[in-house]
């Protein structure tokens, strides 16, 4: 906070109304606030403390589930010493001024850490310095819990509410003082979901929940070749459906964005509009990608592994020489399919175009990148438009694209009225971002210690940057999509990470924790792998040469460099509490892997048994490090959430491209784990450095299906290196 | 056609396409948007609802063939503004994340307390196992489930 001017921070101004409005200027002093230097001396966040007590937090990012309102209203109200029964929080619309508001990376309470808790305990210094002088008394004899300011000679007390007015005219004091973690009174301890009433009584607004007045809506019937294009469509028969209102075309909004061709029926409620879009009649034009498949793309991208990566992301030593030397070289091939995220809400959004402007009610990670899109889309100034943010039921990195509210503003221009476009699941299977499908061959050697001499890694996907750029990132388009492979943390004399691009015309998104999610199945199978050759403990193997990580420089993120010793101190940790090296029940196996994901650490323990070819997962232990945990509650259900997830990747999830589309349509053949077959126990534990949190949204991901494999392995001699797992539950 | 029915114990009528499912008549005509659209086709159970008690799929059954019964969906399950043990122990259990999914979860847990279903966890993970919920809240939608079987 030293290089934050508090004047351009916050804002304290008497709220409309009586009470008190504070103002925050997160850009100002976010950890990488300099991006949104431009509107720094614009406020942002605003806390309220309304007469009647009651505390309202602005939430500066978008709620999908993985209770961003509770932990960052938490930080606010632990420096407030706020009664957390009074704290409420609201979604935030978006605007320049509460600068970046994108939600992804796991970066929620990490950029928010300082400025909340600094705003939280300079208001609390004004509310008792208010105290202190309707008392006549030196504020360092004040005290304040759950709202109140205390003068203990005095035996006096006041309300927050009540001294809210007031407070507000009161200087900003300069260098509060925050809490040291032992005197935290909130933070720390579990917290249920703030707010979460709505949502089991039934009224919380999801994005596929807003009505807004003289509201139609829309089904598209979108290309199912990717690349495809409308050449001529009939749409009388569907204009004859009762309820239709409109057929428009959809033109085709490309790179960055990847809105599809399509065509769409407008009507006065939904079931009419998909009617009306089963009667349309399309000819369509494949276009370039019509004849790519997984298969194609598999062979292709086999054949790219055995020799030079295309780029090399790096290298040390002479991997090459000393694996053409080595008597023995262990070889690993691993292959993972494109994913969908599969949000349990399909994409949808309603858009109201009037006037030159409109107006967006959005369930987006990231409405920066949707008022830039959809301003650009519809030839606006970004200022015409507004986007709301509503509840959305699940997000896992596919909200993040604005291509579904881009579309929604085009058909609402088109018509010239308010439109709710709704996605069926299968559109939204079938138009996902997929996480890229990946083939991995690692070669290997080791010494006469049994430890890694050489090791070459060499990566193929098709990348994730080429659905949003036309060229390379600087460095490649290697360093992007081999995060957790390239920067892989083992101490190993000799060794090179290789790219090469896959061409597809699939799109390709960001899912929940990205490119970690099959490079580290790779890399810690690999291990495993190795650890067996060398007839050596996996953990002790491990822990034996985690290393720094070796990674792009200077780093994306300075400020929370990779420390080897947190890698190792959960791998112990979850270890020591799943009893690593202990007897185990007759026909048991454990599994470990660990890594380091979006600057946090986790190391997870599989407890199997394989009978008769059938799996069963009896327990997982998993241990974190991602900082001080705000809320336990919270960070639990993100690892114990994780997991399953990548369990179901692990077990299940698999996308195939047939005649350059998607072949899956719904649940019934893009199936996921379900409660009866998830894991009944999960233990999670965290390791707490001292030192600024980072998150807990993606760590957990990476390191499951490795975890699971080398269960697996352990269990019954046999090493699975294709996702999913060729193995099926009990 | 028209169809009459009791949603939430209040007599309601509507003029719907007779192949229209009762759950676009419970969210587009009735502003009932509790029940979720996740797949139209029986897959995820985000559309579940009770109708005559018993836990349906109400993207499955046809809006005509709820004429003349009795509905309830998430929004009608409390009583004033005391919660149903189900809503509240799903709250004190957080057994949600995103909470898309919840309203059908809770209706079916609703279901599953009613059949004498929740004894043990697994048979609470068997009965819900029509339910998705991609955020993973399942180890605390089974803790919530048998705190409230164990209550009775």
């Amino acid at each position: 906070m030293s290089a934050v001017n508090r004047r351009d921070f916050l804002k304290v101004t008497a709220a409309v109304g009586g009470g008190l409005l504070v103002t925050i200027n997160l850009a100002a002093c976010r950890d990488r606030g300099a991006a949104g230097g431009a509107k720094a001396a614009d406020p942002s966040v605003f806390v309220r403390i309304n007469p009647d007590n009651t505390i309202v937090v602005t939430i500066p990012k978008s709620e999908m589930g993985q209770g961003v309102r509770t932990s960052l209203a938490m930080l606010v109200a632990e420096e407030l010493d706020a009664d957390w029964n009074q704290v409420r929080a609201e979604l935030a619309y978006y605007d320049p001024k509460f600068g970046d508001m994108g939600t992804g990376g796991s970066s929620s309470v990490r950029q928010n850490w300082m400025p909340l808790r600094t705003a939280g305990a300079t208001l609390r210094a004004m509310l008792v310095a208010t105290a202190a002088r309707e008392w006549g008394v030196d504020p360092a004899e004040c005290t304040t819990d759950n709202s109140f300011v205390h003068h203990a000679k005095g035996d006096r007390k006041l309300h927050y509410g009540g001294l809210a007015a007031k407070a507000a005219s009161q200087p900003i004091p300069a260098g509060v003082k925050l809490k040291a973690k032992s005197e935290w009174k909130l933070m720390g301890k579990d917290r249920i979901g703030i707010d979460v009433g709505p949502i089991t009584h039934g009224t919380a607004q999801y994005g596929l929940d807003v009505k807004v007045p003289g509201m139609l809506y829309a089904s598209i019937e979108r290309t199912l070749v990717f690349g495809g294009t409308v050449t001529s469509f009939d749409k009388a028969a569907a204009l004859a459906v009762p309820g239709v209102k409109d057929v428009v075309e959809i033109k085709g909004v490309g790179i960055g964005v990847t809105v599809h061709p399509g065509v769409a029926v407008v009507a006065t409620n939904t079931w009419a509009a998909m009617q009306g879009r089963k009667a349309l009649t399309i000819q369509w034009d494949a276009g370039p990608h019509a004849a790519e498949s997984s298969e194609s793309y598999l062979a292709t991208m086999r054949a790219a592994v055995e020799k030079k990566g295309d780029e090399t992301v790096n290298t040390k030593g002479d991997p090459d020489g000393v694996l053409a030397k080595s008597a023995k070289v262990i070889s690993g091939v691993f292959e993972t399919p494109f994913l969908s995220h599969a949000t349990m809400e399909p994409m949808n959004c309603t858009a109201s175009f009037k006037d030159g402007q409109v107006e967006l009610w959005s369930p987006t990670q990231y409405p920066d990148m949707a008022t830039a899109e959809v301003a650009k889309a519809l030839g606006l100034k970004p200022e015409k438009v507004r986007v709301n943010l509503t509840m959305m039921g699940g997000g896992f990195g596919r909200r993040i694209n604005p291509d579904f509210s881009v579309e929604a503003a085009l058909v609402s221009k088109a018509i010239g009225q308010p439109v709710k476009v709704v996605w069926t699941r299968e559109d939204d299977l079938r138009h996902d971002f997929y996480r890229p499908c990946s083939v991995h061959r690692i070669d290997a050697s080791l010494g006469a210690d049994g430890m890694p001499e050489a090791w070459r890694h060499r990566v193929s996907t098709p990348s994730i940057d080429v659905s949003y750029q036309e060229k390379p990132p600087e460095g490649g388009w290697g360093p992007n999509e081999t995060d957790g492979s390239a920067n892989m943390s083992y101490r190993i004399p000799n060794r090179s990470c290789e790219y090469t691009l896959q061409a597809s015309g699939v799109p390709r998104g960001w899912w929940r924790a990205v490119s970690t999610t099959h490079g580290m199945f790779a890399v810690e199978s690999m291990i495993d792998d190795l650890a067996a050759a060398a007839g050596k403990d996996p953990v002790e193997y491990r822990l034996a040469m985690i290393d720094g990580v070796w990674w792009k420089q200077p780093p994306d993120f300075p400020e929370y460099p990779f420390r080897a010793d947190r890698l190792k101190g959960v791998l112990q940790l979850a270890a020591d509490k799943a009893g690593w090296g202990k007897p185990l029940p007759k026909g048991h196996a454990m599994g470990i892997s660990c890594g380091y994901d979006h600057l946090s650490y986790a190391a997870e323990v599989f407890e199997v048994s394989v009978v008769n070819d059938r799996l069963r997962i009896h327990r997982v232990v998993v241990a974190a490090d991602a900082g001080p945990v705000v809320n336990p509650n919270g960070a639990r259900a993100m690892l114990e959430g994780g997991i399953i997830m990548g369990l179901s990747a692990a077990l299940k999830e698999r996308v195939t491209i047939k005649g350059g589309g998607v072949a899956q349509k719904n649940f019934d053949s893009y199936s996921l784990l379900r409660i009866n077959a998830a894991p009944v126990v999960i233990e999670s534990h965290f390791v707490e450095t001292d030192t600024a949190p980072t998150g807990f949204g993606e760590p957990a991901v990476p390191p499951v299906a490795a975890g699971l494999a080398n269960a697996i392995f352990r269990a019954t001699g046999k090493r699975l290196r294709t996702l999913p797992l060729d193995i099926k539950l009990a | 056609m028209e169809v009459r029915l009791t949603v939430n114990g209040r007599e309601r009528g509507a003029e719907i396409d007779p192949r229209a499912a009762l759950l676009d008549l419970l969210r587009d005509q009735f502003g009932l948007t509790g029940a979720k659209r996740g797949c139209e086709r029986g897959e995820c159970g985000a559309c579940t609802v009770l109708v005559d008690g018993r836990p349906t799929l109400s993207c499955l059954m046809l809006a005509v063939a709820s004429g003349g019964r009795s509905v309830t969906t998430i929004e009608g399950l409390a009583e004033g503004d005391r919660l149903h043990p189900l809503q509240q122990a799903f709250i004190d259990h957080d057994a949600l994340q995103c909470g898309f999914c919840t309203p059908g979860q809770i209706l079916a847990a609703v279901a599953c307390l009613a059949a004498g279903r929740a004894n043990t966890d697994d048979e609470v993970r068997e009965w819900m196992s029509g339910n998705l919920c991609r955020c993973a809240a399942y180890p605390q939608i089974v803790a919530a489930v048998r705190a409230v079987a164990a209550a009775r």
